[in-house]
């Protein structure tokens, strides 16, 4: 079972719906202990910073992710979901986030319009990382040129860690791998086919994801 | 990168989707969920359904289209029409819409924005700003806001109007000239650019597409982010696909469909 943490956040329904169009065994979960014994976790999120780590911290979802993170359970955050899994960001300076990738989240260059709300490219940046044997990659059988769909204002910094980037007022970083911890800037859910391919390679990362 | 979002607006009444010309003179065009999926295979990068809806009655049957159009289609879609409170914004949002459209209810009342933009954010709130050239008198062109589907003036100037909204929360603009809108001629540019400019968030821009060219100016003399069309695609005298080359053949950087 992969489980969707709903913590009253946005539109939830469109990340279960497209994890399940590609045979994912995809459940809303809004308890953390339902989702202590998933087989995945995706953490979408979509508003500010701020609001999002809160309302993950009230519903006890913070000490789940840190727990599923560090088990090595496969994890997709998407968007702010993604972002909260830096150690903060520029949105809400006063707001820690879980610290599970290193670096910090930051506005959008000045002098573009934000939200970067649009479909953009991916520019790999695979040679960068190094690849477990046998593993699955976020990217993976991905036709080029990826165009993807995103809405921010922020994005985390672009470090050792990023596996894709885009062109936005600068370079702007879209996705970051670690082992089975995947991010997302863009929304895959809202991708079209290129999306759910990158959700397919997530379910497929996930022993026992597809029912 | 900018790119520019091409998005069909389907105008929905009571669960079935019908195109208004100068909002009047309706006529059906068929299944909202079917005609979302044909446009999502075609390329769509983003649709907008509009519910018209006049009767309460019949505001559950747009969450139903919502949640069967979440179902099988896997781009962002907006839904507008009817939204007045961050309830009506839940359930569209939680039946599986991205973004919520306001349009009347934010300007009777004008601290809906900033209570959607702090429920959902910013980027799930998109208003829609009906504009209406002042009768023309040799001075620089003003805009006047309009509600209620185009039926009544508020004496709200679109440019100040826009850019409140923007200090509010909105995450977009949807801006429809009411002058072209259902005449073919094109977008009116002028008021296209002078909001694109001033606002510092993405520019939807509506309202008297009647050829692949007008798409074009929208984006360029537009300064538009995004084109919206309804009927040039609902009578099946262009594709979206059609419409993409157009604007890449322009020099524009779109999603290829």
């Amino acid at each position: 079972m992969i489980a969707v943490l709903d913590y009253g956040i946005g539109n939830l329904r469109s990340a279960e719906k497209a994890l399940q169009r590609v045979g994912g065994d995809a459940v809303l979960v809004t308890d953390p202990d339902r989702a202590a014994g998933a087989d995945g976790v995706v953490l979408p999120g979509v508003g500010a910073f701020g609001c999002c780590a809160r309302a993950l911290a009230d519903r006890g979802f913070d000490t789940l992710v840190r727990d599923v993170v560090g088990r090595g359970v496969p994890f997709l955050g998407i968007c702010v979901g993604f972002q909260l899994l830096y150690e903060g960001s520029d949105e809400d300076p006063g707001v820690d986030g879980l610290g599970i990738f290193t670096g910090r989240v930051r506005s959008l260059a000045a002098g573009v319009k934000r939200p970067q709300m649009q479909w953009n490219v991916l520019r790999r940046r695979a040679a960068d990382r190094v690849a477990t044997p046998g593993s699955i990659s976020l990217l993976d059988d991905v036709p080029e040129p990826a165009w993807v769909y995103f809405v921010h204002s922020f994005a985390p910094e672009v470090t050792s860690e990023t596996s894709s980037t885009c062109e936005y007022g600068g370079e702007v970083a879209a996705s970051a791998e670690r082992g089975s911890l995947w991010g997302t800037q863009f929304h895959p859910e809202k991708s079209g086919t290129t999306g759910l391919r990158i959700l397919q390679n997530f379910v497929a990362s996930v022993p026992g994801g597809a029912p | 990168m900018r790119s520019i979002r091409v998005i069909p607006c389907l105008d929905v009444d009571a669960g079935r989707v019908v195109k208004g010309v100068q909002f009047t003179d309706l006529f059906d065009a068929g299944d909202p969920v079917e005609l979302a999926a044909r446009y999502d295979a075609q390329g769509a990068d983003e649709l907008v359904f509009l519910d018209i809806t006049a009767s309460s009655d019949h505001r559950s049957t747009m969450v139903e289209v919502v949640s069967r159009t979440a179902d099988v289609v896997f781009i962002p879609f907006t839904v507008g029409g009817g939204v007045r409170s961050v309830e009506d914004a839940r359930r569209l949002l939680r039946a599986g819409a991205d973004k919520v459209g306001v349009n009347t209810a934010a300007v009777e009342r004008p601290g809906l924005v900033g209570e959607l933009a702090a429920e959902f954010g910013s980027q799930c709130v998109v208003v829609a700003i009906d504009a209406r050239r002042t009768p023309a008198t040799g001075a620089p062109p003003t805009w006047e806001v309009f509600t209620h589907g185009g039926r009544t003036p508020t004496g709200l100037d679109v440019l100040a109007w826009s850019e409140q909204c923007v200090e509010q929360g909105a995450g977009e603009i949807l801006l429809t000239s009411m002058d072209r809108d259902g005449t073919r001629d094109g977008f009116d540019l002028a008021l296209t650019r002078q909001v694109s400019d001033r606002c510092p968030v993405p520019l939807i821009a509506s309202g008297g597409v009647g050829t692949l060219d007008h798409l074009v100016e929208g984006a360029i003399e537009g300064a538009a982010d995004a084109v919206l069309a309804a009927s040039i695609f609902h009578l099946g005298e262009f594709t979206v696909a059609e419409a993409k080359a157009r604007l890449t053949q322009a020099g524009l950087a779109v999603r290829p469909a």
